[in-house]
C-alpha cells in the first residue's frame, strides 16, 4: 500500500474537506439538478435517497447507499466522465452500480486542474481522484470504528459494506454516512495497491451512453429556457478584414428578430487570458426568438467590411502564446507555400546541437534530403460552437461546451469586471473539442451579449461560422537531412521545422539521443490567420513526416524499418547523446515489438502493402502497422495494428475506442482534410468542401494491444493521432511506389496516377 | 409565419413558424426535441436523421409545410424505453465517444436495418457513408449494425 499525506501541496483538497466540515454544500445548481432528476425519473433503477451527506467535495453518500461522484474535468468524448469516477469508486470501495455520476461546475476551491487538454485528466488526477475515494472511505471506517467501538484496523469494506468479523456485524455505507461526517479528515491515508484494484482495469460503460442513444438533453445547443433569445454571429468574409459600417434595416423589421448589433469581444485595454484567442474581435450579432429566424436575418444584412491595417501589433497578453500577435492583409494558399519554402527556413534558429553536425554532413559519403508538409485544418467538432449565457446585473451564469472553464471564467471576470464569485460556469458535455474549446471567445461573445441584450441568451455559431472562424491546425513544414558514411551508418541528422504561426519541433524526441551529431532548427511565420491546438499540437504533423522519413532512411541503408528504430533505440539507451531527450527508449521499443509480434509483420503472408511507424508525445507511446491496398486509385486500409503504452489502463474497452477513433481521425486528416486560403477567405467552409473522412474509408479492422507495465496513466486521447499518418504513408509507398511528401494525401496519390494514365 | 399541424412520435404538435423553417429547428426550438442535432444544415453530416414514414431522412433538408399528415420519429420516439435493438447494440458495444453524431447514426442505421435486416458490410458502409463521426467510432457503429441485424 502506498501511504500518502492528505496535504500534500494541494490546497484545493483540504481546503474543500475544510469546506464541508463546516457544512457547506458545494453550489451544483440548476444543470446538475435538472439531470438528476431526469435520471430519477427516467430509466435508471436505483432508490434516490431520502438524505445525502458529502464527505468531501468529490462525492457524496445516500442515507441508503448510493453514492454521487462528481467528475471534474470537462467532457470532450475522452470519456473521463466515466474514468475519473472509476479512481475514486475504487478507493471509496464502493459497487460501481449504486454510483451515479454527475459533471461537476467549475469550482477550483475543490477541484485541481478542469481543464480538457493534453491528454492530462486521467494522468493528473490519478492521485487526487483517488485520495478523495480513500479519504472518504477511512472517514466511513472510522466512524463505524467509533460505533462499535473496535479498532480500524479489524474492520474489512467490500461494495460499500463494512464488516467486523469477530462481532459478525456489518453496515453500509448509507447507514453510517451521518456519523461520518463528524469525523476528522485524516492526515494521512492509504491507497491500494494495483493488485488489488477491483474497478480500474475493468471496462465499464460510457455512464452517458444511455442518454446519448436516446437523445437526451446534454449538450450546450440544447440548452433551452423559457425566455432565452437565440443569438449568432456575422464575421468578416476574410482574415485581415474587420467590420466598417452595416445597414440593419431590412433585418431588423424580419419577424422574431429582437435586436442586431456589433460587440468587442476583447477590447484592446483589456488584459487577455492565454485562452483568448479571436481573429474577429468585433463581430456583428442578431438577436431573436428561434435559430431559423436569426439565420434568415442574417442573409438579410448588409454589412461592408475593411482591410486590416497591414502592420502587426502585439496583443496585450499573461502570457507568450501561439496566434496571439495579429497580422493583417489578405493571405493566400501559395504564398503560405512560397513563405514556408523560403522566408521562414532563412529565419531558422538553432535550438539543439549535438557533436559536429557541419563536418559530418561536409565528410559523409551521401546525403539524403526529404522535406515534407501540411496545410492548415478545421477542428470540425460536430456540435458547433455555442454557449448559454445569463448575465444580470448581479451574476454571470454560463453554461456550455468548454475545455477551459477556468480561463473562460477569467476572461468574463475581466471582461464584464464581475467578481470571480459571482461567475458561475458549468461545463456541459461536448460534441467533440480537439482543442477548438480550450479557447473561449464563443463564451465571452455570449456573456457581452446577454448583458447587452439584459436577457439569457444562447449563442450559437452556424457550422460556415465555425469553419471560417480561426484557430486552426497551423499550416507546418520539416525538412530532414541524413548524413550516411561509406558503410551505411547515419553519422548526423539535421532537422529543420517551422509552421505558420508555430514550429512544429521537439527537439528533444527520438531520433535525438540517438545519434552522435544533431541538429534541430526552428522557425515561424507571423499570420493574419489565427492558430491554435488541434488533437496533438505539432505532433499531429511531425509523427508522420518523422516516421516516413525514417522508413526512407531505413530503405536506404537496407534494413528492416522496424529493426533499423530498435537499432536506433538500442543506441538511445545504451549511450544517449546528450541529457534532454524527453522519451524512454525501452518503453519506445517495447511498442515496436509489440505492434511486430501481433501483427505477424515478419510472417505475414498478407498482399497488403505494409507501413509502420511508432512515436511518444502526451507522455505514452503508440506504434501502428497499416495494412492497405488500392482500388481505383483510393485507398482501402484492411487493418490498422495498434501497440499502446499509456501505464495502466483504466478502463480497457473505452481507451480501446479511444485508440480506434484517434486511428481513425489521424489517417482522416492526413488523407483528406485541407483548409485553403484565397484572399484571407477560407475556400471551405462545410462538409461538401471540407472533406473528413467516413464510414466507407475506415479501416476494415482495427486491433489494440495494450503494454502492461503497472506505470502509472498518462495520456491516451492524443497519442494514437500522430503516428498512424506516418504508417500510412510508408504503406501508401509500398502500394503506389511513391514517396508521399504533402498532406493531405489523396490529391498527392491521384495525382500521380493520373500522370501514370496520360 | 402559418400554422402547422404534425405528428411526431405518434403526438400531435402545432406550432406557427416560416413554412420554409426546416423540421431540424422546429424539432429543437419549437418542440424541444433536442436529439435531432444540428451538425451542417446541407445534408452533409447526418447529425438530423429522422425517419420520414420510416425512411431516413435529413431534418435540415425538410421544410415544415412538407411534413403534413407524414409520420416523423426521431430519436425520442425510436422506443419507448430505450430498448429499440439498434439502442442496445449501441449500449452493448459502448459505441459513443462525444455521443453528438450517434443519433443520426442510430436514425439511419434503424432505417437501413428496416429495409435491409441482415446487411453485408458493404451494404452497411454505402448507407452509413452519410453520417460523419469526428471521434472515428465507425468500426464500433458497423459492429452495433451488425449486432442488432440479428435480433431486429
Amino acid at each position: 500500500m502506498k501511504k500518502v499525506k492528505t496535504g500534500m501541496g494541494r490546497r484545493s483538497f483540504i481546503k474543500n474537506v475544510s469546506l464541508v466540515g463546516g457544512g457547506l454544500l458545494i453550489g451544483f445548481n440548476w444543470l446538475a439538478c435538472k439531470q438528476a432528476a431526469e435520471e430519477n425519473g427516467g430509466e435508471v433503477a436505483m432508490q434516490m435517497p431520502d438524505e445525502w451527506f458529502e464527505l468531501n467535495g468529490y462525492l457524496k453518500i445516500g442515507d441508503n447507499g448510493i453514492v454521487t461522484i462528481y467528475s471534474p474535468n470537462p467532457e470532450i468524448g475522452q470519456n473521463v466522465k466515466t474514468a475519473m469516477p472509476m479512481l475514486v469508486a475504487e478507493e471509496l470501495d464502493v459497487d460501481w452500480s449504486n454510483v451515479i455520476v454527475e459533471q461537476a461546475p467549475l469550482n477550483l476551491d475543490v477541484f485541481t486542474r478542469q481543464l480538457a487538454g493534453g491528454s492530462q485528466s486521467i494522468r493528473q488526477g490519478w492521485e487526487p481522484l483517488r485520495m478523495a475515494g480513500a479519504t472518504a472511505k477511512q472517514m466511513l471506517l472510522s466512524a463505524a470504528a467509533k460505533e462499535w467501538e473496535v479498532p480500524v484496523s479489524e474492520l474489512s469494506v467490500d461494495k460499500g459494506i463494512i464488516s467486523h468479523k469477530a462481532s459478525d456485524r456489518s453496515i453500509g455505507y448509507g447507514e453510517i454516512a451521518k456519523a461520518a461526517t463528524k469525523i476528522e479528515v485524516p492526515k494521512e491515508i492509504e491507497l491500494k495497491d494495483n493488485s488489488d484494484f477491483k474497478i480500474i482495469g475493468t471496462s465499464r460503460k460510457n455512464v452517458d451512453a444511455k442518454k446519448i442513444v436516446t437523445g437526451k438533453p446534454l449538450y450546450g445547443l440544447d440548452s433551452y429556457e423559457d425566455d432565452m433569445l437565440i443569438a449568432m454571429i456575422v464575421q468578416p468574409p476574410a482574415f485581415g478584414m474587420e467590420f466598417k459600417s452595416m445597414d440593419a434595416t431590412k433585418a431588423k423589421e424580419m419577424p422574431g428578430i429582437k435586436d442586431i448589433f456589433t460587440i468587442d469581444t476583447y477590447p484592446e485595454a483589456m488584459e487577455r487570458e492565454w485562452s483568448d484567442v479571436a481573429a474577429f474581435s468585433k463581430l456583428v450579432v442578431v438577436v431573436g426568438e428561434s435559430t431559423w429566424q436569426v439565420m434568415q436575418a442574417k442573409k438579410a444584412l448588409n454589412v461592408e467590411w475593411d482591410l486590416k491595417p497591414d502592420l502587426t501589433h502585439q496583443v496585450q497578453i499573461l502570457e507568450k502564446s501561439p496566434g496571439m500577435e495579429e497580422t493583417g492583409g489578405l493571405e493566400n494558399s501559395d504564398m503560405h507555400t512560397a513563405l514556408m519554402n523560403d522566408a521562414g527556413p532563412a529565419k531558422s534558429e538553432v535550438v539543439r546541437k549535438d557533436g559536429d553536425p557541419e563536418s559530418a554532413f561536409k565528410n559523409a559519403a551521401r546525403v539524403i534530403e526529404r522535406s515534407y508538409s501540411c496545410p492548415f485544418l478545421a477542428h470540425n467538432c460536430m456540435e458547433p460552437m455555442n454557449f448559454y449565457a445569463n448575465v444580470t446585473d448581479e451574476k454571470a451564469e454560463l453554461l456550455g461546451p468548454i475545455q477551459t472553464p477556468e480561463f473562460a471564467e477569467k476572461s468574463v471576470n475581466k471582461r464584464l469586471g464581475f467578481e470571480l464569485d459571482k461567475i458561475d460556469v458549468q461545463m456541459t458535455r461536448m460534441g467533440g473539442g480537439f482543442g477548438r474549446r480550450l479557447y473561449g471567445n464563443f463564451l465571452v461573445e455570449a456573456a457581452v451579449i446577454s448583458q447587452k441584450m439584459k436577457k439569457p441568451i444562447k449563442l450559437v455559431y452556424t457550422r460556415e461560422d465555425d469553419m471560417a472562424n480561426g484557430v486552426y491546425r497551423p499550416a507546418y513544414k520539416v525538412s530532414y537531412r541524413a548524413a550516411l558514411d561509406a558503410n551505411n551508418n547515419i553519422t548526423a541528422f539535421h532537422v529543420n521545422a517551422g509552421g505558420i504561426t508555430e514550429s512544429p519541433l521537439f527537439a528533444n524526441r527520438f531520433p535525438a539521443g540517438a545519434i552522435d551529431n544533431y541538429l534541430a532548427e526552428s522557425w515561424t511565420i507571423d499570420s493574419s490567420i489565427s492558430t491554435g491546438a488541434f488533437r496533438a499540437p505539432r505532433s499531429n504533423f511531425i509523427a508522420g513526416a518523422e516516421q516516413s522519413f525514417l522508413d526512407e532512411l531505413a530503405e536506404e541503408v537496407g534494413k528492416d524499418p522496424i529493426q533499423f528504430r530498435l537499432d536506433m533505440l538500442k543506441r538511445a539507451k545504451n549511450d544517449p547523446v546528450g541529457e534532454e531527450n524527453d522519451y524512454d527508449p525501452v518503453r519506445y521499443a517495447g511498442v515496436l515489438e509489440l505492434v511486430r509480434d501481433k501483427a505477424g509483420w515478419n510472417n505475414n503472408n498478407s498482399t497488403s502493402s505494409k507501413g509502420v511507424a511508432a512515436y511518444y508525445c502526451h507522455n505514452s507511446y503508440v506504434a501502428q502497422i497499416l495494412e492497405m491496398d488500392l482500388k481505383d486509385n483510393e485507398p482501402v486500409i484492411d487493418k490498422v495494428t495498434c501497440a499502446v503504452d499509456c501505464g495502466i489502463v483504466v478502463n480497457p474497452d473505452a481507451a480501446k475506442n479511444m485508440v480506434e477513433g484517434g486511428t481513425i481521425d489521424g489517417i482522416g486528416h492526413a488523407l483528406y482534410s485541407e483548409l485553403s486560403f484565397k484572399d484571407g477567405a477560407v475556400q471551405q467552409n462545410n462538409f461538401d468542401s471540407y472533406r473528413l473522412i467516413r464510414h466507407r474509408e475506415a479501416p476494415k479492422k482495427i486491433d489494440v494491444h495494450f503494454v502492461e507495465n503497472g506505470i502509472d496513466p498518462t495520456g491516451l486521447g492524443e497519442p494514437p493521432f500522430p503516428p498512424v499518418q506516418g504508417a500510412l504513408a510508408n504503406a501508401l509507398y509500398k502500394a503506389t511506389g511513391k514517396r508521399i511528401y504533402k498532406q493531405p494525401f489523396l490529391p498527392e496519390i491521384t495525382a500521380e496516377s493520373r500522370e501514370l494514365k496520360t | 409565419m402559418a400554422q402547422f399541424d404534425v405528428k411526431i412520435n405518434g403526438k400531435k404538435h402545432s406550432v406557427d413558424v416560416d413554412p420554409e423553417t426546416p423540421l431540424l429547428w422546429v424539432l429543437r426550438d419549437n418542440f424541444k426535441l433536442v436529439g435531432t442535432k444540428y451538425g451542417c444544415g446541407i445534408a452533409q453530416c447526418g447529425a438530423c436523421t429522422v425517419h420520414f414514414n420510416g425512411s431516413a431522412v435529413r431534418s435540415c433538408q425538410v421544410p415544415i409545410s412538407a411534413v403534413e399528415d407524414n409520420e416523423i420519429t426521431t430519436i425520442e420516439g425510436l422506443s419507448e424505453n430505450g430498448d429499440h435493438p439498434v439502442q442496445k447494440a449501441w449500449l452493448e458495444h459502448d459505441v459513443p465517444q462525444c455521443g453528438y453524431c450517434q443519433a443520426g447514426q442510430i436514425m439511419a442505421a434503424t432505417a437501413l436495418l428496416k429495409n435491409n435486416p441482415s446487411p453485408s458490410d458493404s451494404e452497411i458502409e454505402e448507407v452509413m457513408n452519410g453520417n460523419i463521426c469526428r471521434c472515428g467510432t465507425y468500426n464500433r457503429i458497423k459492429a452495433a449494425i451488425k449486432s442488432a441485424s440479428q435480433t431486429v
